[in-house]
């Protein structure tokens, strides 16, 4: 853990711009957003990167990360990550996007990326609903939840339950390592009272690492970061973070689904 | 492919003329009557007379090929997808995106009969989706419409030094029939050119600021220039790139107006009513966007007669309208649902206005 705590680096990343981001308050997309140039850097490919930024609130990413960015169509990011990948094989190229590009309309360019075990990296940043739109219903919404367009709850009789994609991917004979993660900060009961853990950060840090890694290894990485919107829950930061650990994680269990090259041992 | 005459059908041409040019990356879904086109590039894939070509995938969509062809195009790399109809109907949400990323390829729509499934015999109905853009916003394809298994050959030369000239999508449209016909073609020897794309492309941030291909902008002053820029670009398409064919125009006092397979029976019926001294000609748009109005216009302003003939209920005849004007005599055949006319129904259409001006 204190070994880990060290890999994350604080500072000027060359990997971001100055440029602000546009987030929210609580949400998690920053946070990957700095894990993912920290790793760049520590990797030392920021010159052979290029990032396929999605349609969601991944969107302006190519003000933040300062390397060479395509930016898709919605839910087309896999597709147009495999066709740069296939010309350009010496290039690291990778996605983020939400649950509503990646699992809802955007489905098809994901698994099809995995079965074929085209060589790129999938980031799936799972919040449970539609945030750059305004809080619609995702196929990760769980059974019940509130959202704009399920102002009762999701009626599982209608349409269907949570999608688990991490589960889905794993599926995928062609996916070398998956791995679903959370990157908020954990609420823990002590002897002193409440306190806040960053383990499941630091574990983040790594799987982002690893998915670069099982690029360079010529496989398909696809990571999950369960994260919150509290904005669109409607609920506050740390009642966010609390809905992640006591009802995301039952649907969506952390952990290691698939490490085909073993870099989690490495 | 030896550099001898060969014979083919259209659709095999169309691949061979796309390899010839120098085609890095080929991205594939089948449909009727477009398949021969994924098909010879499958076959062809690993064959050392093309070392630039370097790739090669069925998708599993029409979404996916467009959007693989956007992300290989990001590369640098001369890509192309083709499809017919209904695919292309698919495609035009990719193409959209792709002229305001300014993304060079090249795309064949081998078009059928329409709308929805239709059937699969040749229509020239897509032209409205082809050449007034087609997937939402403001937007052109520059699009080439050949009208012989030799064009299909030589067309993607043109295609992908225009694509690039642009950065924009450019589009082969042909039709069932000049995709499944079979003809002799040459391939002459062809040298493509290198295009020069370290500008923009996406090959890393490597001793240079980053490229970022985008097509969003919040800014709306911005978008409104990045828009006006594209825009300009047409307008240099339209001032330097119109590409037309005039047959026995010289003293014609009624001009058939024809693009792709229905030129070449109006190019028959021409020859015949020749001979019996009716001064007829053809006029054949070679691309179909940038429009050839300029000359149509000139041609009308001598005082000539136009007859448009297409396989639809008439599409290019709004262009053809809007190039010559209200004071000038603009008929019309049309035949659709894979119906092509005959050289006498177009005979007694040419004959039928010679008399009626008289």
């Amino acid at each position: 853990m204190s070994q880990l705590a060290l890999k994350v680096k604080v500072g000027k990343l060359e990997s971001l711009t100055e440029t602000p981001t546009h987030y929210c308050a609580g949400c998690e997309h920053g946070t990957l957003t700095r894990l993912i140039a920290a790793t760049i850097d520590d990797l030392g490919i920021r010159e052979k990167t290029v990032m396929i930024d999605s349609v969601g609130c991944s969107v302006l990413a190519c003000n933040y990360l300062n390397f060479d960015h395509v930016v898709a169509a919605h839910g087309r990011a896999p597709a147009v990550a495999a066709g740069l990948k296939h010309v350009r094989p010496e290039l690291t190229v990778f996605t983020v996007q939400g649950d509503g590009d990646a699992a809802s309309i955007g489905l098809l360019e994901l698994i099809y990326a995995a079965k074929r075990a085209t060589p790129i990296t999938i980031f799936l940043v799972n919040n449970a609903i539609y945030g750059m739109t305004g809080g619609q219903m995702a196929p990760t919404t769980l059974e019940g939840q509130v959202t704009s367009t399920t102002p009762f709850g999701r009626d599982a009789h209608l349409t269907g339950t949570e999608l688990d994609v991490a589960k889905l991917i794993s599926g995928m004979d062609g996916a070398s390592y998956v791995k679903r993660v959370s990157l908020a900060v954990q609420e823990l009961s002590s002897e002193r009272g409440k306190v806040y853990t960053i383990k499941h950060l630091l574990e983040a840090k790594k799987s982002v690492e690893n998915a670069f890694k099982v690029q360079a290894h010529g496989g398909f990485a696809f990571v999950e970061l369960l994260s919150t919107c509290s904005i669109n829950w409607k609920m506050s930061v740390l009642d966010s973070k609390r809905f992640v650990y006591d009802q995301m994680v039952k649907k969506f269990p952390l952990g290691l689904y698939k490490d085909s090259f073993g870099v989690e041992k490495e | 492919m030896e550099k001898k005459r060969v014979y083919l059908k259209g659709n095999e041409a169309l691949a061979y003329g796309a390899l010839e040019a120098g085609l890095n990356a080929y991205f594939a879904y089948p449909i009727t009557p477009s398949s021969e086109i994924p098909e010879t590039l499958a076959k062809e894939f690993g064959n050392k007379k093309y070392p630039d070509y370097k790739f090669f995938l069925q998708s599993a969509s029409e979404l996916e090929a467009i959007n693989m062809v956007i992300g290989a195009a990001s590369g640098g790399a001369r890509a192309m997808t083709a499809t017919s109809s209904p695919g292309f109907s698919l495609k035009q949400e990719g193409l959209s995106y792709a002229a305001a990323m300014e993304l060079p390829f090249l795309i064949a729509d081998i078009c059928r009969s329409g709308p929805g499934l239709g059937n699969l015999g040749p229509e020239q109905s897509d032209y409205f989706q082809a050449t007034k853009g087609g997937g939402h916003g403001d937007y052109h394809l520059l699009v080439l419409a050949p009208a012989t298994v030799q064009e299909m050959a030589l067309f993607p030369r043109i295609g992908f030094d225009l694509a690039f000239k642009y950065r924009n999508p450019v589009l082969i449209l042909g039709d069932a029939f000049t995709g499944q016909i079979k003809e002799d073609v040459e391939f002459p020897e062809f040298t493509p050119d290198q295009y020069d794309t370290s500008s923009w492309a996406t090959t890393g941030a490597k001793g240079r600021p980053p490229h970022i291909i985008n097509s969003l902008e919040l800014d709306y002053e911005k978008h409104f220039k990045h828009i006006g820029r594209i825009f300009e670009k047409y307008m240099n398409a339209e001032a330097n790139d119109v590409r037309f064919e005039e047959y026995r125009t010289e003293d014609a006092e009624t001009i058939i107006v024809a693009f792709g397979i229905v030129s070449r029976i109006a190019r028959g019926v021409v020859n015949k009513l020749r001979s019996r001294g009716i001064r007829v000609g053809l006029f054949r748009p070679i691309t179909l966007w940038p429009f050839p109005k300029t000359q149509l216009k000139k041609l009308a302003s001598e005082g000539r007669r136009f007859i448009v003939v297409e396989l639809n209920t008439g599409q290019m005849l709004e262009d053809v309208k809007l190039a010559v004007g209200d004071s000038v005599t603009v008929d019309f055949l049309g035949k659709w649902g894979g119906i092509v006319p005959t050289e006498a129904e177009i005979e007694s259409k040419v004959t039928r206005l010679e008399v009626a001006a008289v």
